[in-house]
């Protein structure tokens, strides 16, 4: 493995040179030889063959090569039958549309059993990133040639040199510049001057790439000159310390992050529990059914997930929401006052929706796909990125969250609710229909549930037991804020997460979740009400 | 049989023997045969599918005239993914239906649960899933992949081929992790692997939240060394896991992580995207090219009814164990226990890979070991296999109590854990 690596770096390094000076002995006919001959192998069912295709290509300085070799680690590059072109398809079920991709001819749809697909495996992987990150080096986006460089780092040698001082004069980016300097300089750490080691040294002073502590740290153990050791071990140092502050930050967005999960799963809890009282052990399925409705909409318009997404939102407001309200209409509502009966009652509820999903979709989980712009991550630095999906749960938790608060701040609904909870006997003599503000409150949290099904469903399995994993979560959040208090569900939830992910690392996810728990039984006997009690008449 | 019961009913309270020797004059006309697997809870997710292959050998077996001149007949209990009712639907499938064999479970608890049961009812169980080991019961037959038959050859691999150095033993904390990972750990301290090149970590069953842990991992790969994780992450916690993997950044070739619990079931349920290109290693995989395996998925498909279902590797350890014990009372002309037990020892039949499997005296089978990436369509590509077939081993030679013990079956010795050093046997007779 690490012998090819270094065979494909010299290669490429090869391909470098070449961009900069074209040979004048290197000639154009033997060139798309060699990327003929490339091609070929390709088609061989040996993985190495194509190894070899693969170096023969990328090194062959044809126009061609960024094209064949990107579309056959997307896996999007087949061959026809006949062996003669090769292509690029679409699939539409047993059909494909295939274009050429040596003239850009549209070849017209043909049957999918008619062309072969060029397989790979993970060190061709390997392989096909490393030569088109070379050959990514000269891409007019600057972002391609950035990430181009940051590959280049881990196999730095002082053969490098050369051709990336060359590609550094041409380079106007400063990020990619920057990115070079310290490519340069790892391959300066390797020199037999001291002088030049220290000067290296200089350069890499507050860069954060992985590499480049490694290449320090090699450095360090087999250095002899003073100077230079000291120098190495004050950078590895002062490495080590923003490190370490940037794992903290780290640390802290995921806690916010897996808090901002427990404040949607356990935020419809805090209505239904919080303010009318019900204990409803069914919670955790009406989060379970705003998953599958997520995963029957992509069903409907598989083409756009991205849309399918956000219309399920909705969707799934109004699937739990009813399934919520018919539930309060026929049976909790003639439980109110008898919390026991209710959470046995419930708990039938929440096994017989459990069981009439694994009826109807199957006891095998469904599969959501997450929309493009929901995956990948934001690099802040090499050491700090964020992941999309959690910051974009996280928004939607606050978005969620700030939506509920006004409503039940604002609205007529609101108002009548918060009349309901404070003094039932009052508000009905006062023309409130008790009755109606229950159903709707009920309908109300349950399609909050099913909200926070969506964005689950792009972090977790849509199965029958998705809801059981989240339901004593969202009880531990709504009894640690204290009930009945959106403020403190949404500070209870953060609360827990964070504290969680400080936790874990120093002592194992088994450990840190059976600590939370603990905490919060100490919690709950010194403040039986939580974080933030209600205050007034509504506390009795 | 309507009679017989009648019989009993009438004499009231009857002897034990006696109920016992009346149910065997009841099997006369059919050969009943046991299928104990969760049909709700939460591992129907995984034990329904065997059920389905259980009920389509037996159709299949009858259609070709049954066995011992007899139709055979499934009974099929669902115990419900809750481990003492295994132990219960085991003594009712025994006792109450007096079948000739069982086939079923899948977590190793609910086994454990089980075996007393059929010791005590001398009663035989065949167990179609990988496992830990350090096992060995003269009334179960373990079909499924021992650890020497699914996790050291993946190593193996991972060391030899992909030239790993640093290792992460990631598991959910339950028996088969914990001691799969300390095999493993002793394994590779073995090969000459520092302390500080392997990092253990558990989770919680459905862990959702794998934000640090992945990044600890990242932290870890990033030292410099190739870094590869071996997953015995249990089902449903893969999935998060996976896309957190994916999410930050960590792509297949430059962390490849190889699990032993991921098959072609698991991948229809998950989006495969973050994941192609990650490993798995198992004894079977639905993409084997061999005529037995289309024949096989044409039957499967014909069977349930849709050619969209996926087959995997505990349907290929059932088909192999099943068509073992029919051969094996063809053999015995009875499906006695004790016959069957002794008949089984040395059969050897047609396993789906093109090859064929033998009944070791350990109780465990002999199996090729594949090792497949996954690629989008969920389906494996099998870049690697063993050169021939490995011999599952009940008791790990890696592990400090169980190096020196070894399992046979056979007369005279017919021990289940018989030290050589000592020449004792230690286990149950």
């Amino acid at each position: 493995m690490m012998n090819t690596k270094i065979k494909i770096f010299m290669l490429v390094l090869t391909l470098l040179s070449l961009c900069g000076i074209i040979s004048p002995a290197f000639s154009a006919e033997a060139a798309d030889d060699q990327f003929q001959k490339g091609l070929t192998l390709l088609q061989d069912k040996s993985f190495e063959k194509k190894e070899q295709g693969i170096e023969l290509i990328s090194t062959s300085g044809s126009p061609k090569s960024y094209a064949v070799l990107s579309n056959v680690l997307e896996g999007n590059l087949y061959f026809t039958k006949s062996g003669e072109n090769f292509v690029v398809a679409e699939l539409d079920g047993g059909d494909a549309r295939i274009k050429d991709i040596l003239t850009d001819e549209d070849l017209g749809t043909v049957k999918k059993r008619d062309i072969k697909k060029i397989t790979i495996n993970n060190q061709l992987r390997g392989t096909l990133k490393a030569a088109i990150a070379q050959l990514d080096l000269t891409s007019p986006d600057k972002n391609i040639r950035l990430a181009a460089v940051m590959a280049l780092l881990d196999n730095i040698s002082p053969e490098s040199v050369k051709p990336l001082e060359k590609y550094l004069k041409t380079e106007k980016n400063s990020d990619v510049k920057e990115y070079l300097h310290i490519a340069l300089a790892l391959a300066g750490l390797q020199d037999s001057s001291a002088n030049k080691r220290l000067e290296a040294l200089g350069t890499l002073k507050g860069a954060l790439h992985p590499a480049v502590k490694n290449a320090v740290q090699q450095l360090l153990d087999k250095e002899q000159d003073e100077a230079v050791k000291h120098k190495a071990e004050t950078i590895l140092s002062s490495i080590e310390v923003t490190t370490a502050w940037y794992g903290k930050l780290e640390t802290i967005f995921f806690g916010l992050s897996m808090g901002s999960v427990l404040v949607l799963a356990a935020i419809g809890l805090a209505i239904t529990f919080g303010v009318i009282g019900v204990i409803n052990m069914a919670h955790g399925e009406l989060i379970m059914l705003g998953a599958y409705t997520t995963y029957v909409i992509q069903q409907l318009m598989p083409n756009n997930i991205g849309l399918s997404v956000i219309l399920a939102i909705p969707a799934a407001f109004c699937v739990s929401g009813l399934v919520g309200i018919v539930i309060e209409k026929s049976v909790i509502r003639f439980l109110y006052g008898r919390p026991l009966e209710t959470l046995l009652a419930t708990f039938g509820i929440s096994l017989v929706l459990q069981q009439a999903v694994r009826s109807i979709f199957s006891p095998l989980n469904k599969s959501v796909a997450t929309p493009e712009w929901m995956s990948g991550s934001i690099m802040i630095n090499p050491v700090l990125s964020l992941t999309t999906n959690r910051v974009t749960i996280f928004i939607f938790a606050i978005l969620v969250f700030a939506g509920l608060f006004l409503l039940m701040k604002k609205s007529s609904l609101g108002l009548h609710v918060r009349a309901v909870s404070q003094n039932r006997a009052m508000a009905k003599a006062m023309g409130v229909r008790a009755a109606r503000v229950d159903a709707l409150t009920f309908g109300l949290g349950s399609g909050i549930a099913g909200i926070a099904g969506v964005a689950l469903s792009q972090l977790t399995n849509v199965g029958p037991n998705l809801g059981q994993a989240y339901i004593v979560d969202s009880f531990m959040v709504v009894v640690f804020g204290g009930v009945g208090n959106l403020w403190g569900t949404m500070l209870g939830g953060l609360t827990l997460g964070v504290a969680n992910k400080i936790l874990e690392p120093w002592s194992g996810a088994v450990l840190a979740k059976i600590l939370i728990l603990v905490f919060i039984i100490l919690f709950i006997q010194k403040r039986p009400q939580g974080l933030f009690p209600q205050k007034g008449r509504a506390a009795e | 049989m309507n009679v017989s019961t009648k019989v009993k009913a009438v004499l009231g309270v009857t002897a034990l023997s006696l109920a016992v020797s009346a149910s065997a004059m009841a099997a006369d006309d059919t050969i009943k045969v046991g299928v104990l697997h969760s049909l709700s809870g939460t591992m129907a997710i995984s034990e329904t599918t065997l059920k389905d292959t259980m009920l389509m050998l037996i159709e299949e077996q009858n259609k070709k005239g049954g066995l011992l001149g007899k139709k055979l007949e499934a009974v099929v209990v669902d115990p419900a993914s809750n481990w003492p009712l295994f132990a219960e639907k085991a003594k009712e499938l025994i006792e109450k239906d007096h079948v000739a064999a069982t086939f079923g479970c899948w977590t190793s608890v609910s086994r454990k649960s089980v075996l007393p049961v059929f010791e005590e009812e001398n009663s035989l169980l065949f167990y179609p899933v990988q496992y830990e080991g350090e096992e060995s019961s003269r009334n179960v037959f373990y079909t499924g992949a021992a650890p020497n038959q699914q996790a050291i050859p993946a190593v193996d691999y991972l060391m030899n081929e992909i030239g790993v150095e640093r290792w992460v033993l990631a598991g959910t904390d339950y028996v088969y992790p914990r001691t799969t990972n300390k095999i493993l750990e002793a394994y590779l301290k073995g090969k000459g692997v520092a302390a500080e090149d392997i990092m253990i970590n558990y989770t919680p069953f459905g862990h959702s939240d794998w934000q640090s842990i992945v990044a600890e991992i990242k932290k870890f790969g990033s030292a410099g060394k190739k870094t590869a994780v071996v997953s015995t992450i249990n089902g449903d916690a893969n999935v998060p896991f996976y896309k957190e993997l994916g999410n930050q950044g960590i792509t297949a070739d430059s962390i490849p992580v190889v699990a032993f619990s991921v098959g072609e079931e698991e991948l229809s349920g998950i989006d495969t995207k973050p994941l192609v290109g990650h490993l798995a290693a198992w004894n079977y995989f639905m993409s084997v090219d061999s005529e037995v395996n289309d024949e096989f998925i044409t039957n499967w498909h014909k069977f349930i009814k849709s050619d969209a279902r996926v087959t995997n590797d505990p349907m290929e350890a059932h088909y192999i164990g099943f068509n073992m014990w029919v051969k094996a009372v063809e053999k015995a002309g009875t499906t006695d226990s004790d016959a069957v037990q002794e008949a089984i020892i040395g059969v050897t039949v047609p396993n789906l890979s093109g090859g064929y499997s033998a009944m070791m005296p350990n109780h465990h089978i002999t199996k090729p070991v594949l090792i497949g990436e996954i690629q989008e369509d969920g389906q494996f590509e099998i870049v690697w296999e063993t050169s021939g077939l490995v011999v599952g081993d009940a008791w790990s030679d890696y592990l400090e109590g169980s190096k020196d013990l070894i399992s046979d079956w056979r007369k005279p010795l017919s021990c289940g854990a018989y030290n050589v050093v000592t020449g004792k046997c230690s286990g149950t007779k």
